[in-house]
């Protein structure tokens, strides 16, 4: 799948994530935290945000082939887009539901693959809107809201 | 407040890295090896007891930005692992105790009133 929008962002980053390289599961993630925090974006809008990108760039690791992470600071919001070329789900009701999941041995092995991570990234968010196409891939995109918390920067 | 020196020296802990972060102090604990539960329920400055010894989890305490991983049962953090924690400064405990064994000696130096 590719990106559908563009954003009137003042900041943003995008980063590829490659299927089944658990070596660096989490370094997309700490990437766009310092760059939000270097922007002075709030520390509990940090927080959520470091918890969705991971479960995000842990699902690209753990079920697609390739993926990019995106996130864009807008005046009001914050956006992560998290985009790949998988399996895709092909009941995405079932796939939201706590404890349900698709992961092999391998995956459970390190502790990821505990049906969690979709929920997660709900909990996580103001607005989830989650896309797939079976065969094709992936997009999950979430929005949290700044509600005030307006950054520092330019 | 209670710092990770103090609770290395009661539980008998092995410092495996960052030896100069244990004047760290700690708000809290949490304990679990689904990376995902951690993610969701730690919080900020909390030592996180676990089993698991891969380097993923220095990903996950990083990002948690927690004060110290408690690696439980003697387990020996792989190579990799130490390396990335050392780069994040993230102290790695290990402690030969169980993982019930040190929760519950955890607790009660973090809730003295409440052992």
């Amino acid at each position: 799948m590719s990106p559908r929008n563009e954003y009137d962002s003042y900041l943003q980053g995008s980063y590829e994530v490659h299927g089944r390289d658990f070596v660096d599961a989490g370094l997309v993630s700490s990437q766009i935290k310092k760059g939000l925090k270097a922007k002075g974006i709030d520390e509990d809008i940090i927080r959520r945000v470091a918890v969705l990108t991971f479960e995000a760039e842990v699902n690209i690791i753990s079920y697609a082939d390739h993926g990019t992470v995106s996130y864009y600071v807008l005046p009001d919001s914050i956006i992560i887009e998290a985009i790949d070329t998988g399996p895709g789900i092909e009941d995405i009701d079932l796939a939201m539901q706590e404890g349900y999941s698709t992961a092999d041995d391998s995956i459970r092995e390190m502790g990821f693959g505990a049906g969690m991570g979709l929920a997660n990234i709900k909990k996580s968010s103001d607005i989830l809107d989650l896309t797939s196409e079976p065969g094709r891939g992936t997009c999950v995109k979430c929005t949290i809201m700044l509600n005030g918390k307006v950054p520092n920067g330019e | 407040m209670i710092i990770l020196e103090t609770i290395s020296e009661k539980l008998s802990l092995k410092c495996k890295c960052c030896w100069e972060n244990l004047n760290r102090e700690v708000t809290g604990g949490y304990a679990g090896d689904l990376l995902s539960d951690v993610m969701a329920n730690s919080a900020a400055g909390n030592v996180w007891v676990t089993r698991q010894v891969h380097q993923n989890i220095v990903a996950v305490a990083a990002l948690k930005e927690h004060a110290a991983i408690i690696v439980v049962q003697g387990a020996s953090p792989e190579k990799e692992t130490l390396n990335k924690a050392t780069k994040e400064g993230i102290p790695i405990l290990v402690a030969d105790l169980s993982e019930f064994e040190v929760v519950g000696r955890l607790y009660q130096l973090l809730h003295p009133s409440q052992g």
